[in-house]
């Protein structure tokens, strides 16, 4: 019991990590159920097994900072303290969703808890997260900007003008690319000149090189704290490669069948991030049954959100003509 | 009253917005100490520093993406992208980002930035470095799409442009940066989606833009001195939002439309304002709208050729002649 020697992160922290954590998962189970029921229609891409990344950096933020994330963002929106009506609502196109049905999975937004977006085309949110940052910097306050996205990510153009760019300008933002080892269908490895696709990427922005399991939920804390008070303090941006697996498909189309069963079999029972933490919290002493209560808590906390949403009235048509310009409207012409 | 080239207009008109809003900063490549390869940001960086007059790497989508991300706080970028042809390097930015995050957000998000950039073609560099797009902006709904044909409507629609709170792709056409004009008053502010009557006439209808519409002007002076027929010029100066009024009100008196643009033809933005033309004054014509395009090809570059590709006054005035006389 090593770890017990090193209890820098205490029970507090833990514990809101563990819930944190165990809510983003049970939505995003409660995400796919409501797609076997047709109650979800469009595509989703789920986040279950990668939840450690979020939740790590959902606990480290202030309320002020920016997040952007991809279409794969059910989870970095609920991070961000965003309501599980406002997220399963949006993706069942009701009027409770955080964008009353006018975005859908991929696009999760609230600016209210700083959810700048989630962002569906590759890698333009890396530079559209700079903008942000470079407001910060501009109005010389401290928020920090924190860019989520997959390995796949590294090998589009934005990506490597954004790092150059956050580099120049000396940006507070932090870059944090999800490597769950599968660019869509394909391995990452087969189709990336280096070993490590952001990483080993980091020395051509004069950047360090950082790794970290991206499903270890303290070893990201740490990872995610360092890297916000480098950017808050002014020191500039970070890019960090966090190892992970998705437990299911690229999205809803997709049964994953290109993955060996042994590796799924080992990253579902060995290194999944949740049944990993809770084994962990136990062996910090942490009484079983708060544990249990939590779990009771979320369990509760999803099932109520899941009957508001499906209570909640679909948008109403007149909503296709609204909010495409500042004024509320859509005229092009007088 | 000062006379002011459109060149000189476009570093006024920044830094006049820059001087009432602390919030107005402006990126580009080249833009600060190099003052802009068109020089039309000669100054800036003197009066207004580093922090606001920032100088980017070649990088166009990181430029429009911080720009983006900087609006989406509520500060008022002005981003450049030096060639209009290189927007295509950052479209997904452009279309997909800026133009459609406040629908997709549901209103929660507003992104009031000025992507300006030099647009069209006569100065020879080729089918890369020319082109006139305005159109490929026209027809992504959340953009608004301005074009300026003369110094004092750069000042008066950049002012509006910086102000207003959705974003503004602002084209300066690179054929008008020499052009100069008196002007009495350069801090004034014109009202985006207000066409512009260029020359008064009751016998036809021009609709052009930037470049084109000067070049209207041209025409519509020699038809009347030489040929004894009034022409309407209306200069749109938007595309998006559209003053579809001013050319009702005209065509109603007219009957004769051409329109003149400096894009291939097809879905050129003529083919719209044609399309509105016979939706709401199909019994006031007395015969088709017609067109004045390039052809479809991309713009060569040799003297002979892109000055026979780029409609000319001269074919303009033949244009009108045969649509009156027949001949």
């Amino acid at each position: 019991m090593v770890e017990k020697l090193n209890d820098d992160i205490g029970e507090e922290k833990r514990l809101q990590l563990w819930e944190l954590m165990l809510k983003l998962r049970l939505v995003e189970k409660k995400a796919y159920d409501l797609f076997l029921q047709n109650l979800i229609k469009g595509t989703s891409h789920l986040a279950l097994g990668q939840e450690a990344i979020a939740g790590a950096f959902g606990v480290a933020l202030k309320k002020g900072d920016y997040t952007f994330c991809t279409y794969r963002g059910h989870a970095h929106t609920l991070a961000r303290g965003s309501s599980i009506e406002g997220v399963l609502g949006e993706l069942m196109g009701r009027q409770c969703g955080l964008m009353k049905g006018k975005g859908g999975s991929m696009h999760l937004t609230d600016v209210d808890k700083g959810v700048m977006g989630s962002y569906a085309i590759i890698g333009a949110h890396l530079t559209i997260a700079n903008g942000t940052a470079l407001a910060s910097k501009y109005n010389k306050t401290n928020e920090v900007s924190v860019c989520f996205f997959g390995d796949g990510t590294t090998n589009i153009g934005a990506f490597h003008e954004a790092l150059n760019m956050a580099k120049i300008w000396n940006l507070p933002i932090v870059f944090v690319c999800e490597n769950n080892l599968y660019m869509e269908y394909t391995p990452i490895h087969e189709v990336t000149a280096v070993e490590h696709p952001a990483a080993d990427r980091a020395g051509a922005y004069d950047l360090d090189k950082i790794i970290v399991d991206g499903n270890d939920a303290d070893e990201m804390l740490r990872t995610a704290e360092k890297a916000i008070s480098k950017a808050r303090e002014g020191k500039g941006p970070s890019l960090i490669e966090a190892k992970t697996y998705r437990h299911s498909g690229h999205s809803r189309a997709d049964p994953g069948k290109y993955r060996p069963d042994e590796e799924v079999k080992d990253w579902m029972e060995n290194k999944d991030p949740i049944k990993n933490y809770r084994a962990k919290l136990l062996d910090f002493n942490i009484n079983e049954k708060i544990i249990s209560e939590i779990e009771e808590k979320i369990k509760d906390q999803v099932e109520k959100a899941t009957e508001i949403s499906i209570a909640s009235p679909i948008p109403e048509i007149k909503e296709i003509y609204t909010d495409v310009w500042a004024n509320g409207g859509s005229e092009w012409h007088n | 009253m000062a006379q002011l080239t459109y060149r000189a207009s476009v570093s006024l008109a920044i830094a006049q917005s820059m001087r009432k809003d602390q919030k107005v900063f402006f990126i580009g490549e080249d833009v600060g100490a190099a003052g802009g390869v068109f020089k039309a940001t000669v100054g800036l960086l003197e009066e207004f520093g580093k922090e606001r007059v920032m100088d980017a790497p070649i990088s166009e989508q990181a430029i429009l993406g911080a720009a983006m991300g900087a609006a989406m706080t509520g500060l008022r970028p002005i981003a450049e992208i030096m060639f209009s042809d290189f927007l295509a390097v950052c479209w997904d930015i452009v279309a997909n980002q800026i133009a459609k995050t406040r629908y997709m957000s549901d209103g929660q998000i507003n992104i009031p930035l000025v992507i300006r950039t030099a647009n069209g073609g006569g100065s020879k560099f080729g089918a890369q470095h020319s082109q006139s797009l305005e159109n490929w902006s026209m027809m992504i709904p959340g953009l608004k799409v301005v074009a300026p044909s003369c110094p004092s409507d750069v000042l008066g629609l950049m002012d509006s442009a910086v102000k207003d709170p959705d974003p503004v792709i602002f084209y300066e056409h690179k054929s008008l940066y020499a052009l100069k004009e008196e002007i009495e008053q350069t801090d004034i502010s014109i009202p985006i989606g207000e066409a512009n009557t260029l020359h008064e006439g009751k016998d036809i209808t021009i609709i052009g833009l930037a470049l084109m519409a000067q070049r209207a002007k041209e025409a519509a002076l020699i038809l009347k001195d030489k040929h004894d027929i009034n022409a309407k010029v209306i200069d749109l100066r938007s595309l998006v939002p559209l003053d579809l009024q001013t050319i009702k009100k005209s065509v109603i008196e007219t009957g004769h439309v051409l329109t003149v643009e400096e894009n291939p033809r097809l879905c050129g933005w003529g083919a719209e304002i044609s399309s509105l033309i016979s939706e709401h004054c199909f019994k006031n014509l007395k015969g088709p709208v017609t067109r004045v395009t390039t052809p479809h090809v991309p713009l060569p570059s040799a003297d002979i050729l892109e000055d026979n590709t780029i409609p000319s006054v001269e074919l303009i005035v033949n244009e009108v002649i045969k649509k009156l006389k027949g001949e």
